[in-house]
């Protein structure tokens, strides 16, 4: 493998029933940052049937060329057509770094791919920079459960490639103006090189009723005030993909269902986000969860115990900052 | 059937703390337990032994003291169970791991290749993919529900916002999430028989593989640095008007990729 | 001296750790606030092999050894003391019975399925005037025919309220006092069988504490144990294994109330401190960790002499003794670092302290054990 030969940022456009997925949009933005850097073109590889107008999008969101791959065999993902149509590309190519979304579909083609052009994978980066002198990409991301920051390399194997999970950089402004190179490329693939089937699909809304499964918690207590109160919490945890709960002292004045409890009678739950509202914080209520990663109180009291156990306190009203906590969280997810 | 499972011995990394004076992480008295996943990826083997019958064989690559980890899966009912383990591996990325596992099951017969979706201290999910890839067989991930008729699975596979339903012939290559069922503990009765049973310990030379391929030297990647991340501080409080309290907020959750 | 548990006897303990935390402890309050047998958890158990652990596999046991079995105890006890009783009495006083003393014929019938944990078992000697002096049995046997016909009752039988198969002692010759009780098997469907009043207790309150009752029961008689007139040293030498396993209950109580005070003190602040820093809980603290441990190595220690043929009357009686008395200390003094908070159901310690005082009654009160002891040094 000469290193040298190797030249290009790829981004691997994922689209889904001819949706472009939101994170390739953002690799793009994070591609033509590390393009530039390395003086090279940032090319955007699309795979699927009839997905022209898709290429014209990916050139708006800053990719200088786009690889058409446009076949029935590739209009919905599998492992085997998608890794056999981007190996051949690759091989032809030579692309010095390939970036693809980390969502479960990447996570399944990114490995596939690696091992086959036997090269070096980095999942799931939340930092990419560009080393100067060696021209390699730094690929920043967290191991030990989140506990360690490791650095990665690959010196000596290119493609160099990384998977980055949703929301971690940002896509560009779509300029209609930007101008970019469609080319429709040709590739070897046949119905018997693709060993899956896929016979059903299925959008369905994840229902977690076990909070101490849940990643992200909105939890309510006295504060809340009553039963209704509570749908204010419910937006806000469905804004956040999160679920609701509860403390004691709600649960006992009948606003929520016991099984929502968290606390020492009630569940221990160690999510990544719990979002004291209208919560003292009685021993027994932080002896359910103040293991979570990160936690937000909202309080009209500054000196209840909550504040002293959460990452960050909000002192206030909570009927007036959820609500804005709620616009502000779906600005920046737009 | 034949089964091939394999498991990863990892530390308990929920119970991984930060030293706060010195920034490092204590990993005394850390427990050392199956991975989730890898567990799940087993329980659904066992599952089939129980309904069709089944023979299980579960492999792992690492130091000696995995030889735990495989006698906590015979103790679950797993039948054989076989430790890599050499010097050579030492400092293997996932290609090089998956290299060495992939070179000790092709001297094993098997239908259906479990492995769990991620290990919860490198949390890369690429083993399992590399290995399909490595024994050239057809691989599902995110598996979440599996079905046998005849010499064919039905599988379902978890998406963000669903799932699909795949059906592939065997040999195949499948990764478990947690969803995929609610592991079984130990069986005190097996646990007396997995004592009195061999767990096979291969080396770099026992396994069918390029010995180019293994530890540092086949690992395309290299880790640079590593940092602990910061133990928690003291937390911050904010007095500021809702509009104002809010937007720090958000921000803040934005900066931990939170959304 | 190899004080170190077996690969084997680590994985049990393992394993019953993680059910405990996972299966049991979740219900443990309520069941005992609502005096629920937790039917659940035994049906979880006897999947999982942990009905008989010390019998062999041909007799549907797990082929384990004693110590296994009461670490199982023990680690259950730790999360419910209800759970770990429940095991106990049906393991060392009924399944073990059957297995020391019965007949290859009553082994197939009545040991597989108790060691399977298809049936559940309970042990029937204590009646009303009978306690302490358990040879003054007024439970009548005779025989008559094919089979006995039982007349009179028992009362605080463990499972008594659930169980299927039951050892009963009953008095086959009045005249020969302690050599005229016999031991019988007794299933709960037989004629003339009834369950009576079930108590309302202080502590374990889950656990089923019943009253049978005998009216001119039929009982075949290939379901006399041994020999007429060998009751009293079947039940005797029965109770030597059971107070072994009556002490890892008392252990896993008292290492359950430790384990939540300990959590307690980090958490817990006062004086801008938590309560660990305070050197006189601290002392505490270490107290109560040194009496556990002796209490630990006396329970081994006399499961291990079981395990390796040798007489454990003393050491059992030692065990029992001891692990009892640390167990009430340990979690009275638990309440007592959790202050007002453990006073009160929120938290376990309370229900600790209640499950504790039995351990020092049944199965041989704390002063019978003294006989047992004093009985040995003093011959």
């Amino acid at each position: 493998m000469n290193i040298a030969d190797y030249k290009g940022v790829w981004v691997f456009a994922e689209q889904r029933d001819g949706i472009l997925q939101k994170v390739s949009l953002e690799l793009l933005g994070k591609g033509k940052e590390i393009a530039e850097k390395l003086g090279v073109e940032l090319t955007a590889i699309l795979l699927g049937s009839n997905v022209d107008k898709l290429a014209e999008e990916l050139v708006a969101f800053g990719a200088d060329k786009v690889l058409v791959a446009n076949s029935h065999l590739l209009k919905h993902f599998t492992t085997d057509a998608y890794t056999k149509v981007i190996a051949q590309l690759v091989k032809e190519r030579k692309p010095e770094v390939i970036l693809v979304g980390a969502s479960y579909l990447g996570r399944d083609l990114a490995p596939r791919l690696a091992a086959r052009l036997v090269t070096g994978l980095t999942a799931d980066c939340t930092g990419l920079d560009v080393d100067m002198t060696t021209r390699n990409l730094l690929q920043t991301r967290p191991a030990f459960g989140g506990n360690i920051m490791a650095t990665i390399e690959c010196p000596d194997h290119r493609p160099q490639m990384s998977t980055v999970r949703p929301g971690v950089f940002e896509k560009l402004a779509r300029d209609n103006q930007a101008k970019g190179t469609i080319e429709e490329v040709k590739f070897e693939l046949e119905e018997s090189d693709i060993r899956t089937k896929v016979v059903e699909a299925v959008k369905s809304l994840k229902d977690i009723m076990d909070i101490s499964e849940a990643k992200i918690i909105v939890s309510g207590g006295r504060g809340v005030g009553t039963k209704e109160n509570f749908a204010l919490l419910k937006e806000l945890a469905e804004v956040l993909g999160g679920s609701v709960a509860a403390s004691r002292a709600a649960v006992e004045n009948g606003w929520v269902d016991k099984a929502f409890q968290v606390g020492q009678t009630g569940k221990t739950v160690r999510p990544n986000l719990y979002i004291a509202c209208g919560i003292s914080g009685a021993i027994q209520h932080l002896a359910g969860m103040q293991d979570s990663d990160y936690i937000i109180a909202i309080n009209k009291d500054a000196t209840a115990p909550i504040m002293g156990a959460a990452d960050l306190g909000l002192a206030g009203d909570l009927n007036r900052i959820i609500p804005e906590l709620i616009a502000q969280i779906k600005a920046i997810k737009a | 059937m034949n089964i091939v499972v394999c498991i990863k011995q990892v530390p308990d990394t929920n119970e991984v703390k930060i030293d706060p004076k010195t920034n490092t992480l204590i990993r005394e008295g850390v427990p050392s337990i199956i991975n989730p996943d890898d567990k799940s990826a087993l329980e659904e083997a066992l599952v089939l032994k129980d309904s069709i019958g089944a023979h299980i064989t579960v492999i792992s690559m690492g130091p000696p003291q995995a030889e735990k980890v495989l006698r906590e899966a015979l103790s679950m009912g797993a039948d054989e169970a076989i430790l890599i383990t050499d010097r050579a591996f030492a400092g293997a990325d996932t290609l090089a791991t998956s290299n060495a596992l992939a070179g000790a099951i092709r001297k094993l017969d098997y239908d259906i290749i479990f492995a769990g979706r991620q290990a919860i201290d490198g949390d890369t999910a690429q083993v399992g993919p590399e290995i399909a890839e490595h024994l050239d067989i057809p691989q599902v991930t995110y598996v979440e529900k599996v079905e046998l008729m005849g010499n064919e699975l039905k599988v379902r596979r978890a998406l963000e916002d669903g799932y699909e339903v795949i059906t592939v012939k065997t040999p195949v290559l499948l990764t478990a999430i947690k969803e995929l069922n609610v592991p079984r503990y130990m069986n005190i009765k097996n646990i007396y028989t997995a004592f009195q049973k061999e767990v096979k310990i291969w080396t770099a030379n026992d396994i069918d593989v390029d010995k180019a391929l293994l530890g540092l030297a086949g690992s395309p990647t290299k880790v640079r640095k590593s940092a602990t991340k910061e133990a928690k501080g003291l937390g911050e409080l904010i007095n500021k008007p809702a509009k104002e309290a809010a937007e720090y907020a958000a921000h803040k959750l934005k900066e931990l990729h939170i959304i | 001296m190899n004080y170190a548990l077996t690969k084997e006897q680590e994985f049990v303990k393992q394993m019953v750790r993680e059910f405990a935390l996972n299966e049991v402890k979740p219900i443990a309050a309520e069941i005992d606030q609502t005096e629920r047998f937790p039917m659940e958890n035994v049906e979880k158990m006897a999947r999982y092999n942990m009905m008989g652990i010390p019998f062999p596999v041909e007799l549907g046991g797990a082929g384990g050894d004693n110590l296994s079995y009461v670490i199982a105890v023990e680690e259950l006890s730790k999360v419910c003391g209800t759970t770990g009783v429940i095991l106990s009495a049906h393991t060392s006083l009924c399944a073990g019975v059957v297995y020391s003393f019965g007949t290859p014929a009553q082994k197939e019938k009545y040991l597989i399925p108790l060691a399977k944990g298809e049936k559940l078992g309970a042990f029937g000697l204590t009646e009303p005037n009978a306690g302490t002096d358990a040879a003054g049995q007024q439970t009548t046997a005779h025989i008559e025919g094919d089979h006995y016909v039982i007349n009179g009752s028992k009362i605080f039988i463990t499972n008594g309220g659930v169980a299927d198969t039951f050892i009963v002692f009953a008095m086959t010759d009045k005249t020969k006092g302690t050599r005229g009780i016999s031991a019988f098997i007794v299933e709960k469907e037989f004629k003339g069988f009834s369950i009576g009043k079930l108590e309302d207790k202080l502590g374990i309150r889950a656990s089923s504490t019943a009253e049978l009752i005998f009216e001119d029961c039929i009982v075949p008689k290939e379901n006399l144990i041994g020999q007429e007139g060998r009751g009293f040293g079947i039940a005797m030498k029965t109770l030597d294994g059971g107070r072994i396993g009556i002490a890892a209950q008392a252990l896993g109580i008292a290492e359950g109330a430790f384990d939540e005070a300990i959590k307690y003190m980090s958490d817990r602040k006062q004086f801008n401190k938590p309560l660990s820093a305070f050197q006189g809980l601290q002392w505490m603290v270490a107290e109560m960790e040194v009496k556990i441990e002796a209490a630990k190595q006396l329970v081994y220690k006399a499961a291990w002499c079981k395990d390796q043929g040798l007489s454990y009357s003393v050491e059992a009686a030692r065990a029992k003794l001891f692990a009892s008395e640390v167990a009430m200390e340990v979690t009275t003094k638990a309440v007592q670092i959790f202050g007002g908070y453990g006073y009160t159901k929120d938290y376990p310690v309370e229900r600790m302290m209640r499950d504790a005082k039995i351990t020092e009654i049944y199965e041989g009160t704390s002063q019978v054990q003294k006989m047992v002891i004093a009985a040995s040094v003093l011959k």
